[in-house]
């Protein structure tokens, strides 16, 4: 099928609200969304304190998290495929707060583990970046810790939300991780990335290009959110 | 001018075997304007920083509000807050103007103050760039606003480390007459820490000269400029360089 055809016909499905394109564009969301959300929980005050604090062991700290802003999502869900699969550590315990393989929940898992270190890893930058001084600064005012914590947080705060939108976009295009922790079950562990592959194999092209075009557009919003948070900082 | 408002007793800060201040005594006064000058590197900001309670001395005591505070005390935020420092570099936060005057309030929930921060504003004659971003404004009126926002929370002690020192005349006038009215307005002790000995001429009542991490003599500014007791104040005075 020729590209224009495919993103003609990619086109109606997005306009018609294509059912399961709209299913498959949910959970993605979802997925993502929530790992984003687990991420971001931990990230940020991981970075705040590894930007912050001096302690023994930092250095190692940081070393791990580069390392893990570079990790393969493939090797990731290979990692937690064999945390919880039956045989796995965590998997033989049995317990219900660990999810089971090929389920929402472990997909949710395998993307925080990719985007947890971004987010960390761009906060502790961004607090980094803040001059030094302004915290002597703020406490010569009469800050308390936490209200100086604070303030340099809020100086801080385009780089951590770049942070937020890049560990979005991490998890929302990879596919490595959740193909391989999720299984690409329909209307149950489908997304974007590993039906894009599927209905490619499939040759039905159409669908193919409307659920890429919906992740290029995912992506594509993250990334403007980014820049204008970048050129704020630059511009104003 | 008579109680002392600071009463430094054997204060000492190294950092290893390095010595940065060296104090066997010293009393500041309330209400007095007191410039510590010397060379760079002499120590003068790690001591704006040990009357701040930024860090701790390495050994002995700092006297404030009839309470002693050596290595291992805990400040209360209470005397912590009656002091605050304008630094050489204005450090102001990317807010507006307003909100930057307005941060020292917030620190202590006051949040009924607009009448104050309008006030500091109009007393270093920035009203008029309230709203405007702190990014906007020249280096002189940035450390204006730092003074607006210093004076705002009304410290019993403004320190201040070479406030005037990248600004030009008119500026560095301005900055000097607000200084001055503060203190005979409002009693503020101000502890100005300076390399510019006609600046400590023209604001102290009394000067300090730091050399070396040792305070070389205290006194009244004329005596200090005019007929001084340690031979190294004199040179220093007249601009020779002093080890």
């Amino acid at each position: 099928m020729e590209i224009w055809q495919g993103l003609a016909k990619a086109v109606e499905l997005i306009m018609n609200g294509d059912q399961a394109l709209g299913t498959i564009v949910a959970l993605s969301l979802k997925v993502s969304g929530i790992a984003l959300l687990f991420s971001t929980m931990l990230g940020i005050p991981l970075g705040i304190m590894l930007g912050f604090s001096r302690f023994i062991g930092r250095r190692l700290v940081i070393a791990l998290l580069y390392t893990g802003m570079g990790f393969p999502p493939v090797v990731v869900g290979l990692f937690v495929y064999m945390l919880i699969s039956r045989s796995g550590p965590l998997g033989r315990l049995g317990s219900p707060l660990i999810p089971s393989l090929f389920t929402p929940e472990a997909m949710i898992i395998a993307q925080t583990i990719i985007s947890f270190p971004l987010i960390a890893g761009f906060t502790m930058a961004a607090v980094m970046g803040v001059d030094p001084q302004l915290r002597q600064q703020v406490m010569a005012l009469g800050a308390t810790r936490w209200q100086g914590a604070w303030t340099v947080l809020a100086e801080a705060r385009v780089g951590v939300l770049v942070s937020i939108v890049a560990g979005f976009g991490s998890v929302i295009s990879e596919i490595g991780a959740v193909q391989m922790v999720g299984g690409n079950i329909e209307n149950y562990t489908r997304v974007l990335t590993t039906a894009i592959v599927l209905e490619t194999n499939k040759g039905r092209f159409s669908l193919a290009m409307a659920l890429g075009v919906v992740l290029l557009a995912l992506s594509f919003v993250a990334n403007v959110v980014m820049l204008r948070l970048q050129g704020r900082t630059l511009d104003e | 001018m008579s109680e002392p408002i600071y009463q430094l007793r054997g204060l000492a800060k190294t950092y290893g075997d390095h010595c940065v201040v060296d104090v066997p005594e010293l009393d500041i006064q309330k209400g007095e304007i007191f410039c510590v000058v010397g060379p760079s590197g002499a120590g003068k900001s790690t001591l704006l920083r040990l009357l701040n309670f930024l860090e701790p001395p390495t050994r002995g005591t700092i006297r404030f509000h009839g309470r002693d505070y050596g290595p291992l005390d805990q400040v209360p935020l209470e005397h912590r807050r009656k002091v605050t420092t304008v630094f050489q570099r204005s450090m102001l936060l990317n807010r507006t103007v307003w909100a930057n005057v307005n941060y020292g309030l917030w620190l202590r929930g006051d949040r009924s103050s607009g009448a104050l921060v309008d006030e500091a504003l109009d007393q270093v004659g920035l009203k008029h760039v309230a709203r405007q971003h702190a990014r906007t404004l020249s280096g002189g009126e940035l450390q204006r606003v730092a003074l607006a926002r210093a004076m705002v929370i009304k410290p019993d002690v403004l320190l201040l480390d070479e406030p005037t020192a990248n600004l030009d005349p008119y500026n560095v006038g301005l900055i000097e007459d607000i200084v001055r009215k503060l203190n005979l307005d409002h009693g503020t002790t101000v502890v100005l820490v300076t390399h510019n000995v006609f600046q400590a001429k023209r604001l102290a009542h009394r000067v300090a000269l730091l050399l070396e991490c040792e305070i070389v003599e205290v006194a009244e500014v004329h005596k200090f400029f005019e007929s001084s007791d340690n031979p190294r104040t004199g040179a220093f005075v007249r601009g020779e360089i002093v080890y």
